[in-house]
């Protein structure tokens, strides 16, 4: 009984903006079942007593001063840009999503 | 686009028929000195792009580090707000797409925000109080900001392109998240515009943010939902996003209530969407559907290790807190001793610090009242401005004051006296003497006026003889206009009196 649904699949494929295929929703249906129910053995050895990490390193409040440090030029921020004006970024018009 | 203005019901028959129910997202941008997560430099209005570092254009195998003084400040928000404070949290990556981040996630929190359950006290303009409880504020990075070029109008829909700035992403900010606001009624809109306020204020006095809402410095999305009258069932609320000043946050509030109400009461459904705040039509129109925060695919952000407070980090931040703005208003109101009504006003006319800097100074407080509630209040309605800014200095009043107590010049003159220093003619002593104010203090000169408008109204003058001591009005105005008005109007009609031999 696979937790994972085709419709599932689909929809994390559209809100990652990944275009498939039928043929790779159904290979990824089950790819990902295998995946999800190989995970899920953890959850059999964690019982209500084992809090749910995080982070794997034991490292906590690492932090740095609140200091001006060096910055790019704004040809520097704008080389790898595919495109730009008036020093900004270009980019296509999205419609509003956020 | 559809602009076309939605029905609306009536403010009152919608409250006839249903309650409002409210909750509130504000974003307050942080002004450390560095971002959140990145050591360029938080600035606003720099060249486009250049306060900008690998970090914050989410260069390949940049590592974000988190800003020491952002998460004092988050604690400091977060006590002024009654919160408690996690012994624990991490940040979250809220993964979209959207050319305001370039890393396609923002670093928020999710499940462990750093600060939970508080609750604050909000005072409406007629001294109703209301409590609002905070359900958490925590911490994250500002976008980048998207400026859309070309289409007919430069609104989103149809625009060609679009030009990003980075310089604001990753600018600390703390998101404070109200439960639902339930019972507030007809107050409803008044509460939204009180209640960010009176945020904007708490982070102003905390320090930690310059609080410039024109700037963004303070945004606010509301949410609003409608049930009917009876009904405990929320209803499908709407989030109307950045509504940017606090009158645009009351006409949001009231115009969504209205929308409801007229869509509920013909029978339709609410759609769960984001609104989008239009100042020129005050309405709103339909943004995207709201998602799931399952759609955000929240997880654990692995490049950043979990915050961890202890009591003495938190004591030490809650013993740097200044006095908060409300204990602070019930201290100078009784201080002052002004009554309710009174403090009231001077408050909602944006006066009290101007009042609390004259007293320092040395005036009374109700002579402090008179200036800043009368003549200064004025003159900043005539010119449109804060009062505060129309450049009337404690000192100023306190050398004014100093001339009408001495007798020098009438309450009248003092007016007068105000206009020259306004007008940069000088301090008010140098203005007396140059425009000649001074009023008449020679018995002599006065007495020679009184004769003169005895002479004048012959009967006026029979009748203050006869006991009817009311006419001496029409003499005093007599004298003043003769002298132009620089007279002290209760020494002239003494004279009168004297004159004329009654007792007054």
């Amino acid at each position: 009984m696979p937790e994972i649904t085709r419709e599932d699949v689909a929809h994390l494929a559209r809100l990652a903006h990944i275009d498939m295929t039928g043929e790779e929703l159904d290979r990824m249906t089950g790819e990902l079942s295998v995946i999800v129910d190989s995970i899920k053995t953890v959850s059999e050895v964690a019982g209500d007593d084992v809090p749910a990490t995080s982070h794997p390193i034991p490292l906590s409040n690492v932090y740095r001063d609140d200091v001006i440090g060096e910055t790019l030029t704004n040809e520097e921020a704008l080389s790898g840009a595919p495109d730009n004006a008036a020093g900004r970024f270009k980019v296509p018009a999205i419609l509003d999503e956020e | 686009m559809t602009t076309a203005t939605a029905e609306i019901l009536s403010f009152e028959e919608a409250m006839e028929k249903f309650d409002p129910v409210l909750g509130f997202e504000v974003h307050v941008e942080l002004n450390t000195r560095t971002k959140m997560f990145s050591s360029a430099p938080n600035a606003f209005g720099d060249t486009p792009n250049t306060n900008v570092t690998p970090v914050d254009l989410g260069l390949p195998g940049v590592l974000p580090v988190i800003n020491r003084v952002a998460v004092e400040s988050s604690i400091k928000i977060g006590l002024a707000l009654g919160c408690k404070i996690a012994e624990k949290c991490h940040f979250a990556r809220k993964n979209y797409f959207y050319p305001d981040t370039p890393k396609n996630f923002q670093t928020s929190q999710y499940d462990e925000p750093i600060a939970y359950d508080g609750s604050i006290d909000i005072e409406l303009a007629d001294g109703t109080v209301f409590t609002v409880e905070i359900e958490r504020a925590h911490m994250e990075e500002d976008a980048g900001k998207l400026t859309h070029m070309g289409g007919a109008t430069g609104r989103i829909q149809g625009a060609e392109f679009s030009l990003v700035d980075y310089n604001r992403a990753g600018v600390p900010l703390v998101e404070i998240v109200t439960k639902p606001i339930v019972g507030a009624g007809e107050r409803a809109p008044e509460l939204a515009k009180a209640y960010v306020a009176a945020i904007r204020e708490i982070v102003k006095n905390l320090g930690v943010s310059d609080a410039r809402m024109e700037r963004g410095n303070v945004r606010c999305d509301a949410n609003v939902s409608l049930k009917p009258k009876g009904q405990e069932k929320f209803g499908t609320r709407t989030e109307t996003k950045n509504v940017n000043s606090l009158r645009a946050v009351e006409h949001a509030v009231r115009y969504e209530i209205q929308r409801h109400a007229a869509v509920l009461d013909g029978g339709g459904t609410i759609t769960q969407e984001t609104r989008h705040w239009h100042e020129d039509t005050r309405s709103t129109t339909a943004g995207r559907p709201k998602s799931d925060a399952d759609d955000y695919r929240y997880f654990p952000e692995p490049d950043l290790v979990p915050v961890v407070t202890d009591d003495a980090w938190i004591e030490k931040l809650r013993s740097e807190l200044p006095e908060p703005p409300a204990a602070r208003r019930k201290r100078l109101q009784t201080d002052w001793g002004y009554a309710d009504a009174e403090f009231r006003d001077v408050v909602n006319a944006g006066v009290m610090d101007s009042i609390e800097e004259t007293i320092a100074a040395g005036v009374k407080p109700a002579t402090a009242r008179k200036w800043w509630m009368g003549e200064i209040s004025r003159r900043a309605k005539v010119a449109e401005v804060e009062p505060a800014e129309l450049g009337v200095t404690p000192a100023l009043i306190v050398e004014l004051q100093g001339l009408i107590d001495a007798g020098k010049i009438n309450d009248k003159l003092s007016r007068e006296v105000l206009d020259g220093v306004l007008a940069g003619e000088g301090t008010p002593t140098e203005v007396v003497a140059q425009r000649g104010l001074e009023v008449v203090s020679d018995d002599g000169a006065l007495l020679e006026a009184i004769d003169g408008a005895l002479a004048a109204q012959p009967d006026v003058a029979d009748k203050i003889r006869g006991g009817k001591l009311q006419a001496v009005g029409a003499i005093v105005g007599g004298v003043m206009k003769a002298t132009r008005g620089q007279a002290d109007a209760g020494r002239v009609r003494q004279l009168i009196l004297e004159r004329l031999g009654v007792e007054g």
